[in-house]
């Protein structure tokens, strides 16, 4: 089907299926009752788990299948975020446009930095891409403050331009929308206690990333793909068949950035706000610790990655000392307090903590990220043939 | 590549399939539209307090989310009520906010505008909060005020200092209890006058984003307009630490007045640097340098050390303050915690209170009948003495404080002697102020 074999095509649909009820898998615990705290099917998160795992399937593409180590991915973010925003402020609030001119720009920019970057290799290329993006934010910061609003970032104003929308009328105010559907218009169901909320932007955003996720199998199962694997396993012998790798590479890194374009675009599709923030290191080594937490060079294992780190960011941080006193109010007095002791540090300001934990568990014991885990476990069930039938596909070499 | 073969069973056991499908909404009841979002149903209410937990105004966050919980306490009916008992208005009877309990949830704004929006998101869909609060840097405070905006409701800004926040970045749904840029600028001026004179050459250090151009902008206005010449204005970048090199040409361009557009680590830095090379011990052109800080708070006298001593700057609010309402809050504050408040604290509880007084006054959580009775609202009793939300552009118009480093510190929390009380009518601009100007308001937005 669509040009995949049995096995990728099966992954596709359990993305597909997965990302479709993802506002019932998320809300699995009822309103009102201690859990709901784990509850993680609000819109603003669902939207953050695609967006981010387009992000990291881009990034995949670059990192999992030519093995080059890019630690300024969040710079292409960040351009295409401006790229959609100016979209929004000058011409429509239609997402369309703000999107595709986000995948141009962040491409055009990738070209560039690829362009530099590439000529080094291993380390170099790391810390080059790193140099390309801190320049990025810091001149989003500062020095470009008229194109991109310095610290405050930029918004949607009441008197932008938007020379194809129409006005305003009175009191409203300029809302991301595709053709007139409201991107943060959600229809909210409630049965019995329990309350799923399905929001337009999110299931727009969803059905991108379902895309990006169909082209990236594409690309992992092409010539294409194989060449780039090739660069990754070794180089020398590449050149030493007289292949020249470099447009090869170029061409993933572009595409990688021009993912990451789109994410940014999406993000500012479904919260049209963008502060040069999204630039700074920290945000491209997420992106790499996504990737690897899932499993580089997997289909699948950037978009886990993406949801576990989102995740214990969005819900293991809002855990506060109250919550883990309703939470353990059983216990008796000293104990309570006791074990809050212990687990607090772990929890709400914390979780950077847990994560690190986390990441260092997987790459000692699962160094093909989370994905080696779930094949683990369906050996476990499935005995010796698991290899043939799971769905999951391995790392790349 | 699959084929598909329509048998007898397969299309009955889809049909089936379809058939629950279709039966299934109609065991759901869909939920019952609200007049706006987040309208409280229960016997609660919940309120958002967005605070930077970690980063680098952690400090200021904890302290602010203290205030806030101090507040909660008092407005259920808790503690000795705090400044309820001061407050000029006496719509809130220490029983929730309208008979309903407050409960809060909290988030971490890490200083990223991003985080912050995410943050606040998650209390508005999945809390439902009807009102946020809280932050401690312009950036993103602008940010959670756009969101609230969309969203549909209440922002009530903690430490927010730049002129945009009520200025071009000004929402129908966002207010601000703190003083702005112009403020300190107006504020500082005349005293700066009386202490150095009016023939001065001021050279100014200015953190390379928004809140420093303000900042820079404003002292530079209010002191050229008393005769000062201003003869340099150098950005430095925002992630600093030693700024030496910055100094160093100061002391060559002929200024003898340094102005530190810096706040929190930066400021820290800069002005221990600026000690360290003996600036504060030259003379230049006739007369002893000196050094002004705009934005002064008591976390970073503290970092400062020594150095603040005898260092000009301005203030929202300071625990030294003997008025009723200030000595009030001091007490309340200081039992539960121990130590004095700082004055994010003190601006995030009276943000906290005045919201509740509103929707009192309003008779709902409605975020256009807060705006309502938030606009041109006048109150005091608040430590700032009288002050009034301008209707405008929702900025608390009210006296501000000028602060000197203390020379002789008596503890780690009494390190800024209050200079002059500077009332409200020296620091009201009009609402059309060039440092303002751009900024529409809009109407409220209830949500839903």
């Amino acid at each position: 089907m669509l040009g995949l074999d049995k096995k990728d095509y099966t992954l596709l649909l359990i993305v597909a299926g997965l990302t479709m009820l993802a506002p019932f898998i998320l809300n699995p615990f009822p309103e009102g009752s201690g859990l709901a705290q784990f509850n993680a099917g609000y819109p603003d998160l669902m939207q953050r788990f695609v967006i981010f795992g387009i992000f990291a399937i881009g990034f995949n593409i670059l990192f999992g299948l030519t093995g080059y180590l890019s630690f300024g991915h969040a710079a292409f973010l960040g351009v295409g975020s401006y790229a959609a925003i100016w979209m929004m402020k000058l011409l429509t609030t239609n997402v369309i446009p703000a999107m595709v001119m986000a995948v141009i720009i962040a491409g055009l920019f990738a070209l560039i930095v690829g362009y530099v970057s590439l000529r080094r290799s291993g380390i170099y290329f790391s810390i080059l891409t790193l140099a390309f993006a801190q320049m990025s934010f810091a001149m989003a910061y500062s020095v470009l403050t008229p194109l991109t609003g310095g610290e405050t970032g930029l918004q949607l104003k009441i008197a932008d331009a938007r020379i194809l929308d129409g006005a305003l009328e009175a009191g409203e105010q300029a809302r991301a929308n595709l053709f007139g559907l409201n991107m943060s218009s959600s229809y909210e169901m409630s049965v019995g206690s329990w309350l799923f909320t399905f929001n337009t932007g999110y299931y727009i955003a969803a059905l991108v990333m379902l895309a990006s996720f169909y082209l990236a199998i594409r690309i992992f199962r092409s010539p294409f793909g194989l060449m780039l694997r090739a660069v990754k396993s070794n180089q020398n012998r590449l050149n030493y068949t007289g292949l020249n790798p470099r447009p090869y590479t170029l061409a993933a890194f572009v595409i990688s950035g021009m993912y990451a374009g789109l994410a940014g675009g999406l993000m500012v599709a479904m919260d049209t706000q963008v502060g040069p923030e999204r630039m700074f290191w920290t945000a491209s080594g997420e992106v790499v610790l996504m990737t690897i937490l899932g499993g580089a060079g997997t289909l699948i294992g950037p978009v886990l990655g993406a949801g576990l780190i989102k995740y214990m960011e969005n819900i293991l941080s809002k855990i506060n000392k109250d919550i883990l006193h309703q939470w353990f109010a059983f216990l008796p007095d000293g104990l309570e307090d006791f074990i809050i002791t212990l687990v607090y540090p772990f929890i709400g300001k914390g979780w950077h903590l847990t994560l690190g934990i986390i990441f260092m568990m997987v790459v000692i014991f699962l160094p093909g990220g989370l994905v080696e885990g779930g094949q683990r476990i369906a050996k476990l069930f499935k005995g010796k043939d698991a290899d043939e039938d799971g769905a999951q596909t391995k790392p790349a070499e | 590549m699959s084929t598909s073969n329509f048998t007898r069973r397969g299309v009955l056991k889809t049909s089936a399939l379809a058939g629950a499908g279709v039966a299934l909404p109609t065991i759901f009841t869909a939920s019952s539209a609200a007049a706006y979002m987040n309208e409280p149903k229960g016997s609660t209410v919940t309120l958002g307090f967005n605070v930077p937990q970690s980063g680098p105004y952690a400090d200021e966050g904890a302290d602010e989310l203290r205030a806030y919980e101090l507040a909660v306490e008092h407005l259920n009916g808790g503690g000795d009520g705090g400044l309820m008992n001061t407050f000029s208005s006496k719509a809130l009877k220490g029983n929730g906010i309208l008979g309903k309990k407050v409960e809060y949830v909290t988030g971490d704004t890490q200083t990223k505008s991003d985080a912050a929006r995410a943050s606040a998101k998650s209390m508005i869909e999945k809390d439902g909060a009807v009102m946020i609060t809280g932050g401690s840097s312009s950036g993103v405070a602008v940010a959670v005020q756009a969101l609230c905006q969309e969203a549909g409701v209440i922002f009530m800004a903690g430490l927010t200092h730049s002129n945009d926040t009520t200025g071009k970045d000004k929402k129908a749904n966002g207010f601000r209890h703190f003083f702005n840029s112009y403020m300190s600028g107006a504020a500082l001026a005349p005293v700066l006058q009386k202490m150095y004179g009016s023939d001065r050459k001021a050279y100014h250090l200015t953190a390379d984003y928004n809140w420093g151009y303000t900042t820079e902008e404003a002292v530079k206005s209010s002191t050229e307009a008393m005769g000062w010449e201003t003869v340099n204005a150098v950005k430095t970048p925002l992630t600093q630490t030693d700024f030496s090199s910055y100094i160093a040409p100061v002391l060559q361009s002929g200024a003898d007045v340094l102005v530190l557009n810096h706040y929190g680590g930066n400021m820290v830095n800069s002005l221990t640097n600026a000690v360290q090379f003996g600036l504060r011990d030259k003379q230049v052109n006739g007369k002893n340098f000196e050094i002004v800080v705009p934005l002064y708070s008591r976390l970073m006298a503290k970092g400062a050390g020594a150095n603040v001593k005898g260092i000009f700057g301005s203030t929202n609010w300071h625990w030294s303050l003997t008025d009723e309402g200030s000595k009030a809050f001091v007490k309340s504050f200081g039992e539960k915690y121990g130590f004095p408040p700082s004055q994010a604290a003190h601006t995030c509880y009276v943000q906290a209170l005045l919201y509740a007084d509103a929707c009192e006054r309003a008779g709902t959580f409605n975020p256009c009948g807060v705006v309502e009775a938030l606009e041109g609202f006048e109150f005091d009793g608040m430590g700032n003495g009288k002050t009034l939300y301008r209707a405008e552009d929702h900025q608390c118009f009210k006296d501000v404080l000028v602060v000197k480093g203390k020379e002789n510190p008596t503890s780690e929390f009494d390190l800024l002697e209050i200079v002059e009380v500077t009332p409200v009518e020296q620091v009201t601009y009009a609402p059309d102020h060039p440092q303002m100007a751009g900024g529409e308001l809009g109407t409220c937005n209830p949500g839903a």
